[in-house]
């Protein structure tokens, strides 16, 4: 028999509702309990996506390869910014990929309480599981779209070096971006729908304010380490780094990745202080 | 907490802030600039939504811009029982189940629960219209509570149940409406918690399905597991469940044996009553010859009544008063049942005043309806008054008064000691005889 609510590991699980309370940490357990669902909701995630389409799952490639070749056309032979010698579409497909990922997931992710209100008034799971799934669902379009890089670095001949080693630590950093967002934006949708009205400005100055159409370098020294609290920055870099063989830059680094690690933290803790109310104020 | 309690509710109650008042204005324009004006008004009333920290239960009666929906609920379910919720809408029923279910949290008190549970509060919950059926069936038992390696074991069995073996790797959207809510509940159905609490959700489907379900929920309840089963359909709470409790205005009016608190609770609803009078006669349905004055029920004690044993007779009255005399009256009823369809018709035939000019006054035609006619549930009474020669229709009042017919399941009705659903508009309680005869078999197999 499975424990799904209770507190005790015996058969005859007890479970306590008490009247709500503010802050609460527990629950983990019960997410891992929920492990099934989130593989079927995930799964409904991708699949439904690209569900009645003719082009399927090379939609997750067209999508940012088109980007690709408009941002390689205008910023790096019309604009010509400054790349530090590395081929622009070497250089902007490296920071793309990622950029598509934690875009999509951050918005998904900030709006997935508001689109499962419905089920949100009819059943309890864990309440998480509603700004993870897309954080989740839209790592699979992200290691589709990985081919395209594979791609490029096959035509410019980049050969993998000891770098890679790195890249785990670059991929957890960029999936804890769009859950520290979705996490915060998710529960205060609830309360002021101006979150969504406010979410595509909020995406474009984040995609601006990373390295993403720019070198990094171009930045003045003195900023540098206000600009690096920013941890897209720090992804970005580091898969530059790992990718195409620089060292990596932890300079640029480490102050993003304690923003994500808080980002995550207090984002889970306002998560858990709201959860339970979610429902009467949706 | 004892050991054999399923669940314990203690004093629980549960508050609903309501009071975001829309400021109102008369124009777009208006609005609009009320809106460039007010951001921090807006904040301040939007997150007020979360606060109620300063809501008590005692002080909260007075406010008006909250609601509670329950008060100071308690109660204990034992295991293996099945108990029925019931009462009219705004109780307290949906929010009662939902803290339950967790899905909300009650403001104040506790609610103790052992053993797994899972709610039914709608069938098809996370059901994809671009999945397959097979998907869905996978999806909706995760979102239930089921484990997949549980899913897989019964797939079969659930698909089986559903009835759409055909079409279940075929998309939802292209289902009927009827197909999806059979495969939905055919996963709902095969759940195996130990306690299990359903809304309404025995309201979809046809007939046959439903009483498919029933038979299913019933057989839960004989498998020791603990149900709580909120209904408007009252047989279906007769059927299932022994005990009951009505609800009524977010605190327990009544927590007892199924056929008493019914009877309590079709006592005190709104709507069609066993007696209906018209004491200003020029309000009276009719015309200048005659006018009703009063229909009733009455119960085998002789009391007006709204519930009635299957197994005793009923009176039904009539009152009207003759306006003009010399008119040959035709006193009749129909007796309609809940779906609307007509049981029967019945005309008054005292022969002391039939094809008999009647003089001025006051009249009360009464007739009996027998025990063990009627089947359970609710019927309504709709007398009608013709004068004839020539034929013409002088009063008729659709559903004036209403009973509901109660199976106690003593065992002396037409039911005997059978206890699932027994179809029919009428249920008679015939006389039978069954013949034994060895000797005509023998001679017959020479």
């Amino acid at each position: 028999m499975d424990n799904r609510y209770g507190t005790t590991s015996s058969g005859n699980s007890i479970t306590v509702i008490p009247p709500k309370s503010g802050w609460t940490m527990t629950g983990f357990q019960e997410l891992k309990d929920y492990r099934d669902l989130f593989y079927f909701l995930v799964w409904r995630d991708i699949k439904t996506l690209y569900a009645q389409t003719i082009l399927g799952f090379m939609w997750a490639i067209l999508q940012p390869l088109v980007q690709i070749v408009i941002f390689t056309i205008i910023f790096g032979n019309v604009a010509k910014l400054s790349t530090d010698g590395i081929p622009y579409l070497l250089f902007s497909s490296v920071a793309l990929i990622p950029w598509t990922y934690i875009s999509l997931a951050t918005v998904q992710s900030s709006q997935s309480l508001i689109q499962g209100s419905s089920m949100l008034g009819k059943i309890y799971f864990p309440r998480l599981i509603f700004p993870i799934t897309p954080v989740l669902a839209k790592l699979v379009d992200f290691g589709i779209s990985m081919f395209i890089i594979v791609c490029i670095m096959l035509y410019y001949r980049v050969s993998p070096t000891w770098n890679l080693f790195f890249f785990p630590l670059f991929l957890i950093m960029m999936v804890s971006i769009p859950l520290g967002i979705g996490t915060w934006l998710s529960t205060l949708a609830i309360r002021f729908r101006d979150v969504r009205q406010a979410m595509p400005l909020f995406i474009q100055m984040l995609m601006f304010s990373a390295p993403i159409v720019y070198s990094a370098s171009s930045i003045p020294e003195q900023y540098r380490f206000l600009y690096s609290l920013n941890p897209i920055v720090g992804v970005i870099e580091g898969f530059r780094a790992c990718l195409l063989g620089f060292p990596i830059p932890w300079l640029y680094v480490w102050p993003g990745m304690v923003t994500a690690a808080l980002l995550v933290i207090s984002g889970t803790v306002y998560f858990k202080r709201m959860e339970r109310i979610i429902v009467d104020v949706i | 907490m004892n050991n054999d309690l399923a669940i314990k509710v203690e004093n629980v109650s549960k508050c609903y802030r309501i009071g975001v008042k829309e400021n109102m204005h008369d124009s777009l324009g208006a609005s609009l600039l009320h809106f460039l004006k007010n951001p921090l008004q807006n904040y301040r009333k939007y997150r007020s939504l979360y606060q109620f920290d300063d809501l008590r239960p005692e002080q909260g009666e007075d406010r008006t811009d909250v609601i509670w929906a329950l008060g100071d609920v308690s109660f204990e379910i034992k295991k293996g029982e099945v108990v029925g919720i019931i009462g009219i809408n705004g109780a307290g029923k949906s929010t009662l189940l939902k803290i339950l279910s967790k899905i909300t949290p009650p403001t104040s008190g506790s609610i103790t629960i052992r053993g797994r549970i899972s709610s039914l509060l709608e069938v098809g919950t996370g059901f994809h219209p671009e999945l397959t059926g097979r998907e869905n069936v996978y999806l909706n038992g995760t979102i239930l509570g089921m484990r997949k390696k549980e899913i897989e074991r019964k797939f079969d069995e659930i698909v089986d149940f559903s009835g759409v073996e055909k079409f279940i790797d075929t998309p939802v959207k292209r289902y009927s409406s009827g197909m999806k809510v059979r495969l939905a509940f055919a996963v709902a159905a095969h759940l195996e918690p130990e306690i299990l609490i359903i809304d309404e959700v025995l309201a979809v489907g046809d007939a046959q399905f439903q009483k498919k379900c029933l038979n299913k929920m019933k057989d839960v309840g004989e498998h020791g597991r603990t149900v709580l089963f909120v209904s408007h359909i009252l047989p279906a709470v007769t059927r299932l469940c022994s005990r009951t409790i009505l609800l009524n205005g977010g605190r327990v009016q009544v927590d007892g044996p199924t056929h008493e608190v019914i009877c309590v609770y079709l006592n005190t609803e709104t709507g069609a009553q066993a007696e209906r009078r018209w004491v200003d006669l020029k309000e009276a349905p009719g015309d200048e010859a005659v006018r009703l004055c009063g229909v009733r029920v009455r119960a085998n004690d002789g009391y007006v009544s709204e519930t009635v044993d299957i197994s005793e007779p009923l009176q039904i009255e009539i009152e009207y008063e003759v306006l003009q005399p010399g008119h040959d009256l035709r006193v009749y009823f129909h007796v309609f049942n809940e779906e609307g369809i007509e049981a029967f018709l019945s005309f008054d035939n005292d022969s002391a005043w039939v094809k008999r000019p009647r003089p001025l006054g006051r009249y009360v035609s009464k007739s009996v309806i027998p025990g063990n006619l009627l089947s359970e549930g609710r019927y309504f009474i709709g007398p009608t008054i013709r004068t004839e020669n020539p034929s013409i229709k002088r009063l008729g009042v659709n559903d004036a008064v209403a009973f509901h017919v109660i199976d106690s399941m003593d065992g002396n009705g037409a039911r005997g000691d059978s206890t699932g659903n027994i179809p029919g508009v009428v249920r008679p309680l015939l006389k039978w005889e069954t013949q034994f005869n060895p000797k005509e078999a023998h001679v017959e197999k020479n």
